[in-house]
């Protein structure tokens, strides 16, 4: 008998998407369904949909949250802040997925609690690639006895 | 009030099982840790309370064989990682030797199951070490270089930045600012 204190039986990872741009979210889509890694894509325009949706009672929690920084009514810092002073919440990774690149913002989401930083691709295949990378990543703190503490990535 | 605690994962994983399966009256040994030997066939009632018991903990039985002989491998590395005189054998001859299976057979099985390569994630868990050492320790990179058994600062320093994204000054700062801000990602 074998025993692990992770959950190596997900087989399907859980993931959501904040993002107000209608062609960057169905891009998202298009590229993480052509990745190997099994998932399942909620997808919502804005921040405060997302916060609605992971406070709603009883529902399944993504493993994996990629926040887009500039979008109207709670941008990604908001979630993102409001994610990680919530200990319901908390356990879940953030991805913020930008077009920023200044080093102040990568800094300042890094200090708030985000996981990984991935500047956005501007052609397909990177973005594929991108997203592949921090699901693999992902998967690993998933599976294996890494330290969350330290789960700090730029890509 | 804040409380520093210091504390032995693999202290804690040994005391919860004990009571778990004393709990239950199944007698039980550990092997090595992630691997158990119960000397009794389990009724599916007995299992099924086990599994119960000792999900509350996080820990979980393993069904699939192929996922422990991957969940085996990775305990391997960390065996090897921590281990003065594994560092000298190849890792392909010390996985080989220790879990019986030729490394090409290891290597596909876990390339299938966790999305990464054997090498991949020897050098995320080395990395991880680092982390903790940077953050956790007074350690110069240096000494944390020759610690993990790089050949030089700037070799941790490469690995470091490639496998992150940053460099581990950079890494520590962040950590610093997280620390005053109270921040503290699970």
């Amino acid at each position: 008998m074998n025993l692990n204190t992770l959950n190596t039986n997900v087989k399907i990872l859980n993931v959501a998407l904040a993002d107000d741009d209608e062609d960057d979210r169905m891009l998202f889509r298009e590229a993480i369904e052509e990745i190997a890694i099994q998932t399942k894509l909620s997808t919502f325009n804005n921040g405060q949909e997302l916060m609605d949706y992971l406070t709603l009672p009883n529902i399944l929690l993504p493993n994996l949250v990629f926040l887009d920084l500039n979008m109207p009514i709670k941008n990604g810092m908001q979630c993102l802040m409001e994610i990680r002073k919530n200990p319901m919440l908390n356990a879940m990774a953030v991805a913020i997925y930008s077009t920023s690149s200044s080093e102040k913002d990568v800094e300042q989401t890094f200090i708030n609690g985000a996981n990984i930083y991935i500047n956005k691709p501007n052609d397909f295949r990177k973005l594929r690639e991108a997203i592949e990378k921090v699901l693999q990543i992902n998967w690993q703190y998933h599976t294996s006895n890494l330290n969350r503490d330290n789960f700090l990535y730029r890509i | 009030m804040r409380v520093c605690i210091k504390y032995d994962s693999d202290f804690i994983c040994r005391a919860v099982l004990k009571e778990q399966f004393e709990k239950l009256g199944i007698p039980f040994s550990i092997q090595s840790l992630g691997e158990l030997e119960i000397d009794q066939n389990l009724s599916d009632e007995q299992r099924e309370a086990l599994a119960t018991a000792l999900k509350k903990y996080g820990i979980e039985i393993i069904d699939d064989p192929k996922m422990a002989l991957v969940q085996r491998i990775k305990y391997a590395i960390d065996d090897m990682l921590e281990d003065d005189m594994a560092r000298i054998q190849k890792i392909s001859t010390y996985l080989a030797d220790k879990l019986n299976y030729s490394y090409t057979y290891l290597s596909n099985l876990f390339s299938e199951n966790t999305y990464t390569s054997i090498e991949n994630f020897i050098i995320l868990r080395k990395v991880d070490h680092a982390k903790e050492l940077i953050t956790n320790t007074d350690l110069t990179l240096t000494e944390i270089a020759f610690r993990l058994n790089y050949s030089s600062v700037a070799h941790l320093s490469g690995q470091f930045k490639k496998t992150t994204g940053l460099t581990p000054t950079a890494f520590q700062k962040i950590i610093e600012k997280r620390k005053q801000n109270s921040i503290h990602p699970a």
